[in-house]
């Protein structure tokens, strides 16, 4: 938004816990976001991350815990008091509005003056890539289009947070790929603090700086995207970024004993753990000492993983060999650098 | 949450204080009058009553022609609400619009309407007798079938047609990927998902034939009666109180079964909803183009020749065709008490059409936001109390008035407030039908993006819920405004010689004998119809076709 | 449209209802026995309001006529039918919504004498009314109007199919009649019960079950109400929709065929049979419990003046009780029966509902 930079806040939420009809949907959620950050919060669908989401809004009340932002208290505080813009999922723009009076509406409830609102509405659109689309009816918009209008009306009225609920979800793959990279860079330009909530790993690494994992109403972890997707904290983290290759394992004596056998780990203490195996780490070796066969085969772009059925071992994703066909009997073996320890539930 | 309580309360308040004033109070003190007789209960005497072999009789007849009209109305109206919900054409909307005047015509005029056409000159027995067929309905169960037919055929082609058009059609086109004919495709997937509006509608047009009254007293002949006509009967003929309490104890418990029958039928959803904004209608192919070409042929003579009967009626004097009865209206019987210049009839009309409209709006609104607020059972008794009215007996509650409200803070039994009142009772289940589903299909979505954008509670309200109101608002408004200005039975009760309306100078001028006199009465008929006709097609204009499908 | 103005838009019309439902008394012209009206009326002369049926009508000069005489307004309170009407007086007689009551008629006289409706009123001007038709000994209704229920016929129909009109109403039951009467339900229709009466008084107690037997055979037509067997059935009426030439309507009915007609004609199309009225008298009574009983009594008076006898051939289409000239075209189209049917109040009201349903048995099933 050329001429303008937009405000942002410190959010801090702290032991957040809410209860629906005696199910524990958030228990205990501490979190912190930086001013001008974006972080990701991951999680699977029933996790609690839309109820978190509505709570940092003032949608919901929480029944413990408190959210501030920039140390000011706002737990009590009614939604349109916060400052707090949302986007979501389903859009929910307003049909009776054309896209310059969807995105002036926050102007408009801030008592801004018409052509200032109608200005701000404008830059505020060829910011999110639609200039010219003022008197458009929001019923005549693609999905994607649509998108970029509610996240222009969460963005105008210059919230110091903004929060996006699956912002991609209505969205085809090619189309959720392209947006996901210019939120990006949108939210940066901004500067703008931006908690935006998914269930897809892929998305939550492209869309934050940070990923915040919530599972069982608590964050199980929060790192670099990078970071998460590469070193889950436990083997439910592990489960939901998308690994496989998870099994129980005991460390004893620098080795950890698996399904896979007994793989070196270096330095750990003895005990039980959960093992993950990096698929890209595990690989087609005549000398492995893992056979099995080719069930399955996935392509990204030039590269591909297999799904390798183990003789008496559970089923791996590693990554294939170029002339790996389904079917072929296949040895792995285990590189050094693929094993991955995870403390077990009870820690 | 007790601060939320209040609030629907608070707006319960209004409602509910109109609604006891002006129905619930009368109806009820009437109904005890009767039971009380001498002063004592007497309820032993209302078994005697249930018991009689008239009751019985009336009781069968009324639930039998109630019975075949609303499956007369269903079959002759489902092919309609097909077109309004799947086929593109040129005047669909017109198609749609034209079909509600008969709804809101009052009684007498569609009593003699269909004298007219039923008569030995009128269309159906002379295109009879060039068949050398002697078709001679009048005074016939037949006929009474007939006119609720052309009464009701917009509540169900509406009402169905609307649902149909929010029915995607892919489900229906799955399922004939699967095998299905078309007709198996129709009835196992398209069917069930319009069943609610349809056993909706149903249970509307059962509640209105079973209750009804002007058209079985005009066309029914001597023999038969529905519970209604009885009750007008014994009350005004017979001055029997007693039987007239029973009878009414006794519709109203038919009444709630019929409500009960559609609240259910309006629990279960839809299933499938079509995505905003895409289209289903497309152009008839085939033998569709035959049944469209039916379904506008027998539509166009179920309603458009009654209507075209009366209009030209109006126009056919001794001379020829002429305004001669039109003129009359301004001439003939001035300087008597009971001369109502015409342009004083309309303006009567249109005023108590406002007020009354205006009431029912405020007071129908405040009841639907109530309702909308409300959870559970309570608010499906809310629901089901406030459509009662349609459900009772105008000389009930018209003689409820006199004995009700005749004590100061309340002597209203000559008030002029009377009247729009009256009407306005009866047009409130319609606003609240029309405001509610409007209110539910506001998705709390847009409530909650409001208030994250800075919107305090009430200006959410403003913004949002009463701007996308406002349409249904406009709709319900131009409705209750029609029924006004066709409101006779209720009008006729309390009208002031002071303050006739065209439907009460209608049935003035019906009641002497002359051609000026029948022709005033044909002339005032089409002036109705053509004001009425005028607020549907505004209303049409203004609101989709979506909503104020009842 | 702005939220503020749409806002007061709806608190405004919500306060005007609320004003409209407050106001009623200041508003309310009339209010019968209510002292509020009496003292704001004392400045402009008394208002009295007479409560009456739907088909009363007399000429606006009239009322004035008397408002000039005696100071006093009258207020006019249609209240439905003659049932509706007498009902309603029933309903409200501790606290009546009027003072005087017109329209009420011998089938309905007894069951509101019963009720103690009116209070007596013995009007000096009763000299000028026949002796037969004044019913009540204690003078708390008196005469205003009669009005015959006779059979009218198509004369242009009969001639058609070569019949002479019926002088009799054993002549109904002539085969050469057959399928050519529509009567009116008794249950539902005053003409209607008028004609069951008068076969009753001609044929007896026992007689007059025979005759409609009879007249079934001879498939007589039965419709709810007066409207429909006029318009809808008899093919005398103008611009009719029937093909029946002989109808129970009234005596007046061919005069007001005449003064209706787009163009006069020379002769009425239709006729009475003369022999086969029953007569209908129709009262007024001074309601009980009225405050304004002197007013009233002047009221009943003017009823029965020249003034207001003279005028209620041509607005009521009914004869008038004293011996005003009639005006020209009632005496030229229509007829006054010498010796009409009738009978004794009480007697209808006690048998009534037996006749009725008797005749509904033997008619309709």
């Amino acid at each position: 938004m050329p001429g303008s930079v937009a405000s942002s806040g410190r959010l801090a939420v702290q032991g957040v816990a809410k209860v629906f009809d005696g199910t524990t949907v958030l228990d205990g959620v501490d979190l912190e976001v930086d001013d001008g950050a974006t972080v990701s919060l991951l999680g699977p669908s029933g996790s609690g991350k839309s109820t978190l989401l509505r709570i940092v809004a003032g949608l919901e009340r929480p029944d413990a815990g408190s959210v501030s932002i920039d140390d000011t208290e706002m737990t009590a505080r009614p939604a349109h008091e916060r400052g707090v813009g949302v986007v979501f999922q389903d859009q929910a723009l307003f049909p009776h509005l054309d896209v310059a009076g969807n995105v002036a509406y926050g102007l408009r409830m801030q008592r801004v003056d018409r052509s200032e609102r109608r200005r701000r509405a404008s830059a505020t659109l060829e910011a999110v890539g639609l200039p010219g689309y003022e008197t458009r009816d929001p019923a005549t918009l693609s999905g994607g289009e649509a998108q970029r209008v509610a996240l222009a009306r969460a963005l105008a009225p210059e919230p110091r947070v903004v929060l996006l609920d699956e912002p991609l979800a209505a969205l085809d793959q090619l189309l959720r790929e392209r947006l996901l990279l210019e939120l990006r860079s949108i939210f940066d330009s901004l500067g703008v603090t931006v908690v935006a909530v998914t269930h897809d790993p892929t998305e939550a690494a492209a869309l934050g700086e940070r990923v915040a994992v919530l599972l069982g109403g608590r964050i199980a972890q929060v790192g670099a995207p990078g970071e998460v997707l590469a070193r889950p904290a436990s083997a439910d983290v592990a489960g939901l970024v998308g690994h496989r290759n998870v099994a129980e394992g005991v460390v004893a004596d620098g080795a950890v004993r698996t399904p896979w056998g007994k793989l070196p780990v270096g330095e750990h203490p003895d005990g039980p753990v959960s093992v993950l195996l990096q698929p890209d780490q595990v690989v087609s070796s005549t000398s492995g000492s893992l056979s099995g066969a080719v069930t399955g085969l996935i392509f990204r772009g030039g590269s591909a993983f297999a799904v390798v059925e183990g003789d008496d071992w559970p089923a791996l994703d590693v990554r294939a060999d170029p002339a790996w066909r389904v079917g072929d009997r296949v040895s792995l073996a285990v590189e050094p650098d693929a094993v991955h320890l995870m403390g077990t539930e009870a820690s | 949450m007790t601060a939320r309580r209040l609030l629907t309360a608070v707006v319960f308040v209004v409602p509910v204080a109109f609604f006891a004033v002006f129905f619930a109070v009368p109806a009820v003190t009437l109904v005890t009058t009767g039971l009380r007789g001498g002063g004592a209960w007497e309820l032993g005497e209302v078994g005697d009553v249930l018991g009689s072999a008239s009751t019985r009789r009336v009781a069968w007849f009324t639930l039998w022609q109630a019975a075949v009209s609303t499956a007369a109305t269903v079959a002759l109206a489902l092919p309609a609400a097909w077109i309004i919900g799947r086929v593109h054409m040129p005047g669909r909307a017109l198609f749609s619009a034209v079909m509600v005047v008969p709804f809101v015509l009052p009684t007498v005029v569609v009593g003699t309407a269909f004298l007219a056409v039923l008569g030995a000159d009128g269309p159906v027995r002379t295109v009879g007798s060039s068949f050398g067929l002697d078709i001679d309905l009048r005074q016939s169960a037949t006929a009474v079938i007939i006119a609720h037919v052309f009464f009701n055929y917009a509540v169900v082609a509406r009402t169905v047609g609307a649902a149909w058009l929010a029915v995607d059609p892919v489900t229906e086109e799955a399922a004939r990927t699967l095998g299905a004919s078309r007709w198996r495709a129709f009835r196992d997937v398209t069917l069930p998902q319009v069943r609610p509006a349809l056993a909706g509608a149903a249970a509307i047009v059962f509640l209105f034939t079973f209750t009804s009254f002007g058209v079985v007293k005009i066309l029914g002949g001597p023999r038969v009666a529905t519970i209604e006509v009885e009750i007008h009967r014994v009350t005004t003929q017979l001055l029997d109180l007693r039987t007239a309490a029973v009878l009414s104890l006794l519709q109203l418990a038919a009444v709630i079964a019929a409500l009960a029958l559609y609240r259910r039928a309006g629990r279960r959803r839809g299933i499938g909803r079509l995505r905003a904004g895409r289209s289903v209608l497309r152009r008839a192919v085939g033998w569709e183009r035959a049944v469209v070409a039916g379904t506008l042929l027998s539509s166009g003579l179920l309603l458009g020749v009654p209507i075209a009967t009366l209009a030209w009626r109006s126009i056919d004097t001794a001379g020829g065709p002429g305004l001669g009865y039109y003129r009359a209206l301004d001439t003939v019987g001035r300087g008597t008490v009971a001369f109502v210049p015409p342009t004083e009839a309309i303006r009567n009309s249109l005023v108590f059409g406002f007020a009354a409209a205006t009431t029912a709006l405020v007071v129908g609104g405040l009841a639907a936001l109530g309702i909308h607020r409300l959870g559970g059972r309570a608010r499906g008794f809310a629901d089901s109390s406030l459509m009662l009215p349609l459900g009772t007996s105008a000389v009930t509650v018209g003689l409820g008035f006199l004995i009700a409200l005749d004590e100061p803070p309340l002597d209203l039994r000559t008030s002029p407030v009377l009247i729009p009142a009256a009407q306005a009772i009866i047009a409130i289940p319609f606003v609240i039908r029309t405001m509610l589903p409007a209110m539910e299909a506001i998705p709390s979505r847009l409530r909650e993006a409001a208030s994250s954008l800075g919107a305090s509670p009430w200006r959410v309200w403003t913004s949002i819920d009463a701007r996308l109101l406002r349409r249904p608002a406009l709709v319900a408004y131009g409705f209750a405004f029609a029924i006004s200005l066709g409101e006779f039975g209720a009008t006729v009760f309390i009208a002031r010689a002071d303050a006739p309306t065209v439907p009460v100078a209608i049935f003035r001028a019906l009641s002497q004998p002359g051609a000026l006199n029948i022709g005033q009465a044909m002339a005032l008929s089409t002036i109705l119809l053509t004001m009425t006709t005028i607020v549907m097609v505004v209303v049409d204009r203004v609101g989709d076709a979506r909503v104020g499908g009842f | 449209m702005t939220a503020r103005s749409r806002l007061l838009a709806i608190l405004a019309a919500l306060a005007l209802a609320l004003v409209a439902c407050g106001d009623d008394d200041g508003a309310a012209p009339t209010g019968g026995g209510d002292s509020s009206t009496t003292s704001a009326s004392s400045e402009e002369g008394e208002r009295i309001t007479l409560v009456t049926h739907d088909s009363f009508n007399v000429s606006e000069s009239v009322f004035e006529t008397f408002t000039d005489e005696t100071g006093i307004t009258v207020e006019v309170l249609p209240s439905g039918d003659a049932g509706s009407m007498v009902n309603q007086a029933i309903l409200t007689k501790d606290d009546p919504q009027g003072d005087v009551l017109f329209g009420i008629d011998n089938t309905f006289l007894s069951r509101a004498l019963d009720e103690d409706l009116f209070v007596a009123y013995e009007s000096s001007a009763l000299d000028r009314v026949p002796e037969e038709v004044q019913l009540d000994d204690e003078h708390r209704v008196t005469p205003i109007d009669t009005g015959d229920v006779c059979l009218n016929y198509d004369k242009a129909a009969l001639e058609e199919a070569g019949a002479e009109p019926p002088q009799t109403l054993a002549d109904l039951t002539d085969p050469a009649y057959e399928g050519d009467l529509v009567v009116e339900n008794p249950a539902t229709s005053s003409p209607g019960l008028a004609f069951l009466l008068a076969t009753i008084d001609e044929f007896g107690q026992d007689g007059w079950q025979q005759y409609w037997e009879d007249l079934a055979a001879n498939d007589v037509e039965v419709t709810a109400g007066w409207e429909e067997a006029y318009y809808g059935s008899f093919s005398g009426a103008a611009d009719s929709d029937g093909d029946r030439p002989i109808v129970v309507s009234y005596a007046s009915s061919p005069p007001a065929e005449v003064i209706f007609a787009e163009e006069t004609p020379d002769e009425a199309p239709t006729g009475v049979v003369i022999d086969t009225c029953y007569r209908q008298i129709e009262f007024a009574g001074i309601l009980a419990n009225t405050e304004h009983e002197a007013e009233a009594q002047e009221l009943v008076d003017f009823m029965l003046s020249d003034t207001f006898q003279s005028d209620i051939p041509l607005n009521m289409f009914v004869y008038p009780v004293t011996d005003v000239e009639l005006p020209e075209a009632f005496v030229e189209y229509g007829a006054e029966a010498e010796d009409p049917y009738l009978i004794d109040a009480d007697e209808v009201a006690e048998n009534r509902e037996a006749w009725i349903e008797e005749w509904t048995d033997i008619v309709l099933r």
